[in-house]
């Protein structure tokens, strides 16, 4: 299992790492031009990290391993945000073994509330939880409609997609942004998409899994 | 003596307010700059700020002084892994980050409580300079 959830870590890390300039061009419209170059510095660290990683390291040693690297090399907000999820995350994973659906569920809502307690945030105010928190509602939803592992994520994804176009039309009154006011409209949100972008890089882990298997 | 951490996005901020702050200290006060990242780039690390809470952590407790947003998210999260038997010891200033470390000090420096340190340092939000 520690390879299985080494290589989910490690897509997840790729794609953040790939999307560093889109990332930084969506913070320079509306925050501090930072968030690629912080996000991919934190998850270079964390691709280093668990790398190197005991074999016997369990699920919930690797999500704890991650979101304290996110919080020691990110440097903006995300760091803690994004770290203090993973952390969450780590907690709500100690014990299990395999990280089926409804083990995602649990981990999910886990670094959900910890960004919304680290951030003192809420859905509409321009942010990672726009992308996220939908996104997990959808999962949840199809989970319990008894769709598929892949098909939930996959539903997550769109309903992530459309909390990104959500954030165009709001005005940011958290973090940087918040400073534009009414110039903030018309823009994503930077942490909206790194979400979105994470998510996608899982499904897509998820779905060559099954395809493998 | 309560203990001060000054957390800023940039090193040469944190140890540039140390400075100031050490001429209006005791010798024997503790304050720690935890300033920017281990790479020397600009940005808050929530384990380095948790790592200078232990160093200035006294019997009294510690204040730590902050600058602009994620510095305070940092900070949250460095008391979250702090042990829980420090965090009780441990209060944030609402406070600009120069004038209020200035003002902790002093207040620390003659044997303040906790409360009445960062009573001080939140105090300087009021302070007028030009009258």
């Amino acid at each position: 299992m520690s390879s299985f959830t080494v290589a989910a870590l490690e897509a997840v890390a790729d794609r953040i790492i790939q999307h560093k300039e889109l990332l930084t061009s969506l913070d320079a419209a509306i925050g501090d031009a930072d968030h690629g170059i912080n996000m991919a510095r934190g998850f270079e660290a964390v691709r280093v990290k668990i790398r190197a990683a005991a074999p016997e390291t369990d699920i919930s040693g690797l999500l704890k391993m991650t979101g304290m690297t996110l919080i020691s090399t990110v440097g903006g907000a995300s760091g803690p945000l994004y770290g203090t999820a993973f952390m969450r995350a780590a907690a709500a994973a100690q014990g299990k073994e395999t990280l089926d659906q409804e083990a995602i569920a649990q981990i999910w809502s886990a670094a959900l509330q910890g960004i919304k307690d680290r951030g003192k945030a809420s859905r509409g105010e321009k942010t990672m939880l726009d992308a996220m928190e939908p996104a997990y509602e959808a999962f949840v939803e199809a989970a319990k409609a008894e769709k598929s592992l892949v098909e939930s994520l996959e539903v997550a994804c769109e309903a992530a997609k459309e909390g990104i176009e959500f954030t165009k039309t709001i005005i940011a009154t958290k973090g940087r942004a918040s400073y534009l006011g009414e110039r903030s409209l018309g823009h994503q949100d930077p942490g909206a998409t790194s979400s979105y972008l994470m998510l996608a890089a899982l499904t897509e882990f998820f779905h060559n899994q099954q395809l493998g298997a | 003596m309560v203990g001060i951490v000054i957390v800023s996005h940039s090193a040469k901020v944190a140890e540039g307010i140390r400075e100031l702050a050490q001429q209006m200290a005791k010798p024997e006060q503790k304050i720690i700059a935890a300033g920017g990242m281990a790479d020397g780039s600009i940005g808050t690390d929530a384990m380095r700020v948790s790592e200078a809470i232990e160093e200035a952590m006294t019997e009294a407790g510690v204040v730590v002084m902050v600058d602009l947003g994620s510095a305070v998210l940092s900070t949250d999260t460095a008391l979250e892994i702090l042990d829980e038997s420090l965090r009780a010891r441990v209060r944030i200033a609402d406070a600009p980050i120069l004038e209020g470390t200035i003002g902790a000090v002093v207040e620390a420096s003659v044997g303040s409580s906790l409360e009445q340190v960062l009573a001080t340092a939140e105090g300087a939000r009021e302070m007028r300079k030009c009258l």
